[in-house]
């Protein structure tokens, strides 16, 4: 299955190195990671409230995740 | 073993599976179904070593292309498409139980706006209008008269797409203020929690609070001929959505082919996730051995 993009399971962060933190597209303010986030991982901003997307993590990058589409579920 | 997690978003039970293959030094490709691209017609070439899928994309369109993608190579997917497909869509969902004895609610399919009303005249009013596809509760109605039902279908019929063309009306039964949540993996039914809620739909993603239900024999005996019902196998990873009615006793409303146990670890106090990679992994060993597993 090459044709898929596979991502690796661990993050392509080294926890040493990297500046776990990130900040709110929606608010602007700074979000500290406990742990590395994952690619698509989904996070709360403890300030704003907005749910957001894991796009990046080498810097960690945020967007607004996206909207439920209507075949979503489980 | 070769493992592919297919996702949409990495939520709290992505990332619990995640942490599970990690501990035990599994290393897992992730594939975003957005980011997906398939060659359908490149000849597969066998690798030899077992290939497992598990599927936790939230979508189920989406899903259900890539699954039988994969199952065309020959890669054993958890769930398989049969079982998406049957799960996925609930006038199938319905039909299948019904096919195999399962009791679930009285349910009426129409296909049009007069058929609807006869339908809900049949089933008598309150009736809850459900979209086939769908899931979290979204766009699930309790519609106490016949002004409520026009009114839905003329904005259904109107401005929702063709798949609303399909019209799904379900019995109110007249349960507790709580539902049942039952987890089979590999043909056990290894947890369920009772939902409550002030509203009177209990699903966790509505705000219903979860507490662990011990799974008695008769629960288990239900839930497995429920999964068996829609195709489910030992392969199988189903969530299974029951009432209880008053007259008729458990009825199962829902089977979920990715299911959600977020709420459930600590309620239960059995690590859902550890026993989803347990299974996993002696699925991909039976297949290893030469067992058929789907």
């Amino acid at each position: 299955m090459s044709q898929v993009a596979p991502q690796a399971t661990s993050p392509a962060v080294d926890p040493a190195t990297e500046v776990l933190s990130a900040t709110c597209p929606e608010c602007g303010s700074t979000i500290t990671f406990a742990r590395a986030p994952r690619r698509h991982e989904l996070v709360r901003c403890p300030d704003c409230g907005a749910e957001l997307e894991v796009t990046d993590v080498s810097p960690i990058t945020l967007a607004l995740a996206p909207e439920v589409e209507e075949d979503w579920g489980e | 073993m070769r493992l592919t997690l297919l996702h949409t978003r990495i939520r709290v039970e992505e990332r619990l599976l995640l942490d599970e293959l990690e501990r035990r030094g599994i290393d897992a490709e992730l594939v975003h179904a957005d980011e997906a691209v398939i060659d359908l017609t490149q000849p597969h070439e066998p690798t030899g070593e077992p290939h497992v899928l598990l599927d936790r994309c939230l979508s189920h369109i989406k899903a259900l292309a890539i699954v039988r993608t994969y199952e065309s190579r020959e890669v054993i997917c958890m769930n398989p498409s049969g079982v998406t497909h049957a799960c996925g869509d609930k006038l199938l969902t319905t039909l299948a139980l019904t096919d195999e004895g399962v009791p679930s609610p009285r349910t009426i399919a129409a296909f049009g706006a007069d058929g609807a009303v006869e339908a809900a005249e049949q089933l008598g009013y309150p009736v809850v209008i459900k979209p086939c596809v769908g899931s979290w509760g979204r766009m699930v109605g309790r519609l106490n008269d016949r002004d409520a039902l026009e009114a839905v279908l003329e904005h259904k019929l109107t401005l929702g797409g063709p798949q609303h063309g399909v019209v799904y009306l379900q019995e109110l039964v007249r349960k507790p203020d709580r539902d049942i949540r039952a987890f089979v993996v590999g043909g056990q039914t290894i947890a369920a929690i009772m939902r409550h809620g002030d509203h009177w739909i209990t699903n966790t993603a509505r705000g219903g609070r979860a507490e662990g239900l011990p799974v008695s024999p008769a629960l288990d005996e239900l839930c497995r001929r429920a999964a068996s019902a829609v195709g489910g196998t030992d392969a199988s990873l189903l969530a299974i959505d029951l009432m209880e009615c008053p007259d008729r006793g458990l009825l199962v409303c829902e089977v979920n082919s990715t299911m959600e146990f977020r709420n459930s670890i600590e309620t239960t106090g059995v690590d859902i996730p550890a026993r989803v990679i347990d299974h996993v992994i002696q699925v991909a060993e039976a297949a290893e051995d030469g067992a058929v597993v789907i």
